[in-house]
C-alpha cells in the first residue's frame, strides 16, 4: 500500500509477467544448471593414493575451477549456517552449557585451522574411501572452520542482547519457542550474522587456497579448484597462467558480492532493531529487480497457507513455558551446580595430565621448548607486520577517513583487498625473494602482511569517519596541527577502531605464518625460522606428535597475546576511549 | 457524567508479596518490594504511583506473571499465577514493536500465539487497528511511524487479545508533551465511552497529573524497599475535569506527599500531612542521596529566587520546566536536604541561605555549598575524614562503594557515589580521577589557601 515507487499492480497485470520476471527465471535456471554441471564433478569416483585428478593449466578451464572452489565455499557456508544457529541458540538458551560452550568457542577461534587440515584431510579420505568426495569434505571443512566461530559468537551475541521489553512482551503474548525464533530472534540475529558471514566469506578464499592443494605423508592431494590451480602453476613457474588466476580470482569475489551478498545486505536492512530510520540504506541492483518483479510475491502468497500450516504445527511441538520453573531452577539447583562445576573440573584435569603425559613421554620437554622458541620468532613477525601496518596504513586510512565522499569510494575497494586471498601472491612475492636473495626470514613478515594489513586500514577510515566533526572543527580551532591534532585527537578517536583491527589483522597473521614461513618457486624451496615453519614441516611428512605440539604451542601464544594484550587494549578502548 | 462502573468482582490481587535480589557475589539479597497488598477490580482504574526505586515496575511485572515474587503470591481470576498472566495485555514504555513486522502482524502477534486461524485474525486485528485510529496503516512497518502512531499499535496489539486488565507501564512518558497529551485523552475517551476492550486498567507512572486524571484510585508506593504508602480516592466525575479547584487540590496533596517520604497518605487527600523528622540514619553511608547535580540544585533555586517572596507552587514549577517528578523532586529533595530550601503545602520557599546561594559569586557560592554539604551530608564528611586519615590522602573508589553496597543494590550505590563525588568536587573537598577511579585530597594551593 505505501510501496507506490514499484510498478504499480495496474501496469503488472497487462503483462503476464514483467521484465523482472524474466530476468529471474533466465537466472535462476543458469543457476541451477551451473550447479548440477560442477556438482556432478565433486561426486567423481578416484582411488587414492593411486589416481589423484590433475589440474590443467589452460586458462580455458578457470571457469570450472572458480566455479568449483565458490561451490565449495557455499557448502562450507551453509554447514556454518547451521551449526552457528545450534551451537549459538543453546549456548544462549542453557546456562550450563554455556559455561563451557563460550569458552570452547574462544579457544577454538584461536586455534590455526592451517594446522589441521593433514589431520581432517586423512580423516576424511578414510571416511569415504574411493571417492574424491574425502578430499572434498577435508577442503569444506577447512573453509567452515575458518568462517563458523565469529558467525556463532554474533548469533549468541545477539540473542543475549535482546531488548528487555521484546522479550517481555513475546512472553506476555505467550509466543511459542518457534514463534519467539522465528519472530523475534532470528530477525534480531539477521544484520550481525549477515555482517559477520560475509567478513568469513571473504577470510574462506585464504583456506579454499591452501586446502585444495596440499601433501601429506609426502603424497600430494589435490582437487580441482583455483588453489590447484595456483599451486600446479607455480611448480610449473608458468607466470601467464598464475596471471589467469588472479583475473578469475577477482572476477568471482566481485560476482559474488554483486548477486550474493550485496542483495542480502540490502533485504536485510528491514531487521534493523533501532527504530530510526537508516542514514544510509543499503542497496542492490539484484534486490531491487527482485522487489520489482511479480513472481517472488505470488510464489510468496501462493505459499502461505504451507508456511502458516508449518508454524502451527512447529508452535504447537513448542509451547510457551507456562510457569516460573525456569527461574525457579536457577535458585534452587545450588548444589547439583556444585556437581557440574566439580564434573567439569575433574574433565579439565583429567586433559592437563593427557598433555603433561603427551608432553613428557612422546615429544620430550626440548621439544616443547624448542617450539616455545620458533614461537617467539614467529610472534616477533606478527608484532613488526602490526607495527608497519599501522605505522604506514593509520595516516593514509586517517587521511581517507576524514573525506567521506573519498571513504565511500574507497571502502568497498579496501573490503574487496580485505577478502583478497593474499595466497595468490605469494608466488609473485616468493619469485621476487629469489631473484633479489632476500632471506624468508624477513620476506615472510611481507607475505604474512599482504593479507592482514588490509584490517589497519579498513578500520582507520571507519575510525577517522567515526569522529565527529565537531570535535574536528575544535581543533582546527585551538590550533591543533601535526603530532599534537594525532596525540589529542585522532589517536583517541580512532583507537577502538585500531583495536579491532588489529585483533583481526594479529589473527590472520598468525594464521598465515604456517604458509607463508614456507614457499616454494618450481623447485626450489624457501624456509623461515619459526612456528609456522615448524607446523608445515611437520605437516609435509606426517608426523603427528609435533603436528600437534606445533599446534598446541601456536594456539597458546594466540590464546595468551588475547588475553595478554587484546583484552585490555578492548577495555581501555571501551571505557576511556568511547566516542 | 457516570462515575465508574466498579463492581467488586476482583480480578487480581497481591497478597503480601516481596521480591528480592540476589546481591552480586553473593552478600545476601536486597529487598526491592516488602509485604505488597493490593487488588484491581472489574471496572476500576488503578494508578502506581511512586519515585524511581519504589519497585513500581517491578510490582507490575509481579501481576503480570514476567517475574516471579520472592515470597506471597500473585491471584488472578481465581487463580495463583504460575507463569505470564493469561488475563492480561501490556502497554509498554519503548512500545516493544518488533521493526520487521507491519502494523498488522505486529497486532496480530497475541493472536497467532494464542492459534487464531489467519482470516480471524486478520479480521480482529483490523478491527483493533480502526479503534486506535491507525485505519489505512496496516502495512506500514513501524519505523515509518511517530513516537505517537508506534505507541497506538502497542494498544491495538493489546486490545486485539481483549485482557481481562489492561496493563501500562509509564505508556506515555517516552512521548513528547503534546503526542502524550493528545493519546492520554483518547484513552481516556474510550475508557468512558465504556467500549473500552479491558475492564480494569493498570497503569504505573511517575506523572502526578497523569494519575489523577486518568485514575479512580492512586496507590502511592515508597522507596527502600519498596512499600505501599496508602491509596487516594480520586472523587471526581469521568471525565476528570483539570480546572476543577478539586483536581488542582488533589494534584497539590499528592505532591506533597510525594515531596515528604515520612507524611502519612491518607483516602481522602484531606489532612494535612505532619512532616516527622527522620530518624538518624545508622551509618553515613545508609543515608540516601537525591540523585541531583549540583548545576541542577543551583539552576533550580535561581529560578525560585526571582518569585515573589522567593516562594513558588510545586505542580507550577513542574509545568513550567516541562520537567516530570522523576527528575524535579530529586533537584528539590537535595535543596531541601542541603538547608537551602523548605517545602510545604505543595510549595517550596528558599531559606535565608539558599538565597544567598543564588545569588552570589562563584566562589562564595562554592563556600556556601561546602559549610552546608559539610554540616548536612555525613556521608561527604566521611569520606573526607577517611582521606585525610590516610598518609598519601587518597582512596581508591571501590572502598566507598563498597561501604554504600552495604545499604544500596549495587547500581544505586554507584550512582549514590557518583553524587557524593559530584557534590565533593564542587565543594573542593576533595577531587575524583575519574580513570584511576580513586579519590583525592585536593593539593593546597600555596599562597592563597582559603583554610
Amino acid at each position: 500500500m505505501l510501496k507506490l515507487t514499484f510498478p504499480s499492480p495496474e501496469v503488472l497485470r497487462r503483462f503476464p509477467f514483467g521484465l523482472a520476471d524474466i530476468a529471474i527465471i533466465l537466472g535462476t535456471l543458469v543457476l541451477l544448471g551451473l550447479i548440477a554441471r560442477v556438482g556432478a564433478g565433486a561426486l567423481t569416483s578416484f582411488v587414492p593414493p593411486q589416481v589423484v585428478p590433475s589440474v590443467s593449466l589452460d586458462p580455458h578451464h578457470l571457469p570450472y575451477y572458480a566455479a568449483r572452489s565458490t561451490l565449495r565455499m557455499f557448502i562450507a557456508l551453509f554447514f556454518s549456517t547451521l551449526f552457528t544457529l545450534i551451537y549459538g541458540y543453546i549456548a544462549a538458551k542453557n546456562r550450563r552449557a554455556e559455561k563451557v560452550l563460550i569458552p570452547l568457542l574462544d579457544i577454538l577461534q584461536s586455534v590455526p585451522i592451517l594446522g589441521f587440515l593433514s589431520i581432517t584431510v586423512t580423516g576424511f579420505i578414510a571416511l569415504f574411501p574411493g571417492s574424491l568426495l574425502g578430499l572434498e569434505a577435508a577442503s569444506v571443512f577447512a573453509i567452515f572452520t575458518s568462517q563458523v566461530w565469529n558467525m556463532t559468537f554474533s548469533f549468541y551475541q545477539s540473542l543475549k542482547t535482546i531488548p528487555q521489553e521484546l522479550d517481555e512482551a513475546a512472553r506476555l503474548y505467550q509466543l511459542s519457542g518457534w514463534q519467539r525464533f522465528t519472530k523475534l530472534e532470528l530477525p534480531a540475529a539477521t544484520i550481525g550474522l549477515l555482517w559477520n558471514a560475509m567478513m568469513s566469506f571473504g577470510g574462506g578464499w585464504f583456506f579454499v587456497a591452501a586446502s585444495e592443494a596440499i601433501s601429506i605423508l609426502n603424497q600430494k592431494y589435490t582437487l580441482p579448484g583455483l588453489g590447484s590451480y595456483v599451486a600446479a602453476a607455480t611448480s610449473a613457474q608458468n607466470l601467464p597462467a598464475l596471471g589467469w588466476a588472479l583475473v578469475a580470482i577477482i572476477v568471482v569475489i566481485i560476482l559474488v558480492d554483486q548477486l550474493f551478498w550485496r542483495p542480502l545486505i540490502a533485504w536485510a536492512d528491514k531487521f534493523r532493531l533501532e527504530m530510526s530510520a537508516a542514514v544510509e540504506v543499503p542497496d542492490s541492483w539484484l534486490f531491487e529487480l527482485f522487489k520489482a518483479a511479480r513472481l517472488p510475491r505470488l510464489l510468496g502468497q501462493a505459499l502461505t497457507p504451507v508456511g502458516e500450516a508449518i508454524n502451527r504445527l512447529l508452535s504447537a511441538l513448542t509451547p510457551p513455558p507456562s510457569s516460573h520453573s525456569a527461574y525457579q531452577n536457577d535458585q534452587q539447583n545450588e548444589s547439583d551446580d556444585r556437581l557440574y562445576n566439580f564434573s567439569l573440573l575433574l574433565i579439565i584435569g583429567a586433559l592437563l595430565v593427557a598433555g603433561l603425559h603427551f608432553i613428557l613421554t612422546t615429544v620430550g620437554l626440548a621439544e616443547v621448548f624448542k617450539t616455545f622458541l620458533l614461537g617467539l620468532f614467529t610472534l616477533g613477525r606478527v608484532m613488526v607486520v602490526l607495527v608497519l601496518a599501522t605505522l604506514i596504513w593509520t595516516p593514509v586510512g586517517v587521511a581517507i577517513g576524514f573525506h567521506p565522499r573519498l571513504a565511500r569510494l574507497l571502502q568497498p575497494v579496501v573490503q574487496f583487498l580485505a577478502s583478497f586471498p593474499a595466497n595468490f601472491i605469494f608466488p609473485f612475492a616468493t619469485l621476487f625473494f629469489i631473484r633479489n636473495h632476500i632471506s624468508l626470514n624477513w620476506g615472510s613478515i611481507l607475505l604474512m602482511a599482504i593479507g592482514a594489513q588490509w584490517y589497519i586500514l579498513f578500520n582507520s577510515i571507519a575510525g577517522a569517519m567515526s569522529i565527529p566533526t565537531d570535535l574536528r572543527e575544535m581543533a582546527k580551532d585551538v590550533g591543533l596541527h601535526g603530532w599534537l591534532l594525532w596525540r589529542k585527537l585522532i589517536i583517541p578517536g580512532i583507537f577502538s577502531a585500531w583495536v579491532t583491527g588489529a585483533i583481526t589483522a594479529s589473527g590472520g597473521a598468525w594464521n598465515a605464518s604456517i604458509v607463508a614461513e614456507v614457499v616454494s618457486w618450481g623447485q626450489t624451496t624457501l624456509t623461515a625460522v619459526g612456528l609456522g615453519a615448524y607446523i608445515a614441516e611437520a605437516t609435509t611428512v606426517g608426523d603427528w606428535p609435533r603436528i600437534t605440539l606445533g599446534i598446541g604451542m601456536m594456539s597458546l601464544y594466540v590464546v595468551g597475546l588475547n588475553r595478554i594484550l587484546w583484552r585490555r587494549l578492548y577495555q581501555l578502548a571501551e571505557t576511556k576511549y568511547h566516542l | 457524567m457516570t462515575t465508574t462502573a466498579k463492581t467488586d468482582k476482583v480480578l487480581i490481587a497481591v497478597e503480601q508479596v516481596s521480591k528480592s535480589f540476589p546481591r552480586p557475589d553473593a552478600k545476601g539479597e536486597f529487598t526491592v518490594l516488602s509485604n505488597i497488598n493490593l487488588t484491581v477490580a472489574a471496572g476500576e482504574v488503578v494508578a502506581l504511583l511512586g519515585r524511581s526505586g519504589s519497585g513500581k515496575s517491578t510490582l507490575l511485572r509481579i501481576m503480570a506473571g514476567l517475574i516471579p515474587p520472592t515470597t506471597g503470591q500473585v491471584i488472578s481470576n481465581g487463580k495463583r499465577l504460575q507463569g505470564p498472566n493469561k488475563d492480561v495485555a501490556m502497554v509498554f514504555q519503548s512500545f516493544a514493536l518488533l521493526p520487521w513486522l507491519t502494523v498488522q502482524e505486529n497486532v496480530e502477534l497475541g493472536l497467532e500465539a494464542r492459534g487464531v486461524q489467519r482470516e480471524e485474525r486478520k479480521k480482529r486485528a483490523l478491527k483493533a487497528i480502526d479503534l486506535v485510529g491507525l485505519d489505512g496503516f496496516e502495512s506500514a512497518y513501524p519505523k515509518e511511524l511517530s513516537g505517537g502512531m508506534r505507541q497506538r499499535v502497542g494498544f491495538a496489539r493489546a486490545f486485539v487479545i481483549e485482557p481481562k486488565v489492561l496493563f501500562m507501564d509509564e505508556p506515555f512518558s517516552a512521548l513528547d508533551v503534546l503526542t502524550a497529551e493528545n493519546l492520554r485523552g483518547e484513552i481516556d475517551d474510550l475508557w468512558n465511552a465504556k467500549t473500552f476492550p479491558a475492564q480494569s486498567i493498570l497503569i504505573v507512572t511517575h506523572n502526578i497529573e497523569e494519575a489523577v486524571f486518568l485514575a479512580d484510585r492512586i496507590i502511592i508506593l515508597g522507596s527502600n524497599p519498596g512499600h505501599i504508602r496508602g491509596e487516594v480516592v480520586i472523587d471526581l466525575p469521568r471525565p476528570h475535569d483539570r480546572t476543577n479547584v478539586r483536581f488542582q487540590a488533589l494534584v497539590d496533596y499528592i505532591y506533597t506527599v510525594m515531596t515528604n517520604p515520612e507524611a502519612e497518605v491518607s483516602k481522602e487527600a484531606a489532612i494535612a500531612p505532619k512532616a516527622v523528622p527522620a530518624p538518624p540514619p545508622k551509618s553515613p553511608y545508609a543515608q540516601s542521596l537525591p540523585h541531583a547535580r549540583v548545576g541542577g540544585i543551583s539552576g533550580l533555586l535561581e529560578l525560585i529566587v526571582e518569585q515573589p517572596e522567593g516562594k513558588e507552587d510545586i505542580p507550577r514549577l513542574a509545568e513550567r520546566l516541562q520537567l516530570e517528578v522523576d527528575d524535579l523532586l530529586p533537584i528539590l529533595d537535595a535543596a531541601v536536604m542541603l538547608g537551602f530550601a523548605e517545602v510545604t503545602q505543595g510549595d517550596v520557599h528558599l531559606t535565608e541561605i539558599g538565597r544567598d546561594f543564588a545569588t552570589t559569586t562563584i566562589q562564595r557560592s562554592k563556600d556556601l555549598f561546602r559549610q552546608q554539604v559539610l554540616q548536612h551530608v555525613p556521608m561527604v564528611v566521611s569520606i573526607v575524614q577517611t582521606l585525610r586519615e590516610k598518609q598519601n590522602g587518597s582512596m581508591r573508589a571501590d572502598f566507598f562503594i563498597d561501604l554504600l553496597d552495604e545499604y544500596f543494590p549495587t547500581a544505586e550505590a554507584e550512582q549514590q557515589f557518583a553524587t557524593a563525588v559530584d557534590w565533593g568536587r564542587y565543594a573542593e573537598l576533595f577531587e575524583y580521577d575519574a580513570s584511576e577511579e580513586r579519590l583525592y585530597l585536593p593539593e593546597p594551593v600555596a599562597a592563597d589557601s582559603k583554610e
